[in-house]
């Protein structure tokens, strides 16, 4: 599983770890993808990067669904807790509430935290 | 599972998100800055006491030892060391918070 | 049993490469297996020769080269982090090589466990 928890741009936490899904999808792995706390933020849509010159990312995160990554996550109150609710997000994530996280979480075998 | 916690909790939210979402059954190890949680007579005290409730709470002595505050540890939670993290890493899935 | 490491953060800024090493050294003194260290993100930085901590330090590069001539570990630094942050063949120390991100992946497939510092 790949958790994304940390906000885009700030650092590159979000970016490098979205290459990371990108391989592990390529590597045809039943991958799953839970965005938590500011990771919520990095597939916020309506992003425009120009004027501080760093690449927009968000739209790499459309391109997961070709890579049969279809286990796709977003915790709830992250999500409600920043004001922000499915509609305004770049792909369409299942919103799974705090218990389900935990359930989620004791399936997987490794965790990538990023 | 056992949820590592390398941040200060004055500084992040590791660690109120890996006690958010971390299963009754499962244990939260502290250590880098981390281990400040672990520390008594302080504002975050109570909140710790209130997470060991639910999980076992382990604070990682290197890190301690290297703080000077091996002899300020809340009274309950486990103080290991290196070859302990690994039996717990070995015994337990692992989810690195920060 | 198998254990895979992943390293996130560089040298010196953060406790985690240190906490990686101790973590690994204790593994292996305890018998287990260290299939490989995957260096990411900022953790390629820990893979350069040209780093010159002051004497008294620990020389980080070299504790983890040391290391992997003892046990004759598997050292892999992400080759696309690398390239970003300036890191190629001719700075890197011994028993350290430059891979694909494709190598975490095998790491997470064959290990019993992949402990990850940093982040």
């Amino acid at each position: 599983m790949i958790v994304f928890r940390k906000a885009p741009y700030g650092s590159i936490y979000a970016f490098e770890g979205l290459e990371n899904v990108l391989i592990m999808g390529a590597y045809d792995q039943d991958v799953s993808i839970l965005f938590i706390d500011d990771g919520v933020y990095s597939i916020k849509d309506g992003m425009d990067t120009e004027a501080i010159g760093i690449k927009n990312f968000s739209p790499t995160f459309r391109a997961i669904e070709a890579y049969d990554i279809e286990k796709l996550y977003i915790d709830k109150e992250s999500l409600e807790s920043r004001g922000l609710s499915v509609d305004d997000l770049v792909i369409e994530p299942k919103v799974i509430d705090a218990s389900e996280v935990e359930a989620l979480m004791e399936e997987q075998k490794n965790f990538f935290m990023f | 599972m056992l949820h590592l916690v390398n941040k200060s909790p004055y500084d992040s939210t590791g660690l109120e998100s890996a006690s958010k979402y971390a299963g009754k059954s499962s244990g939260i190890l502290l250590f880098e800055d981390g281990v400040y949680a672990a520390m008594s007579g302080t504002a975050y005290e109570d909140r710790i006491k209130e997470i060991m409730g639910d999980h076992d709470v382990y604070a990682l002595k290197e890190d301690l030892d290297a703080r000077g505050i091996a002899d300020r540890v809340v009274d309950g939670v486990k103080q290991i060391t290196y070859p302990d993290f690994v039996d717990l890493v070995e015994q337990n899935k692992v989810a690195s918070w920060s | 049993m198998k254990f895979g490491i992943l390293i996130l953060e560089g040298p010196y800024q953060h406790e985690s490469s240190d906490s990686a090493y101790h973590f690994a050294k204790a593994a292996l003194e305890k018998g287990h297996e260290v299939l490989r260290v995957f260096f990411y993100q900022d953790g390629v930085l820990n893979s350069t020769k040209l780093m010159e901590p002051q004497a008294d330090d620990r020389h980080i590069q070299r504790q983890w080269s040391e290391l992997q001539e003892q046990y004759d570990l598997d050292y892999v630094v992400c080759v696309a982090a690398a390239k970003r942050r300036g890191i190629n063949d001719d700075v890197i120390g011994p028993g350290f090589k430059i891979g694909g991100l494709g190598m975490l992946t095998e790491v997470a497939i064959e290990a019993d466990r992949v402990v990850q510092f940093g982040a």
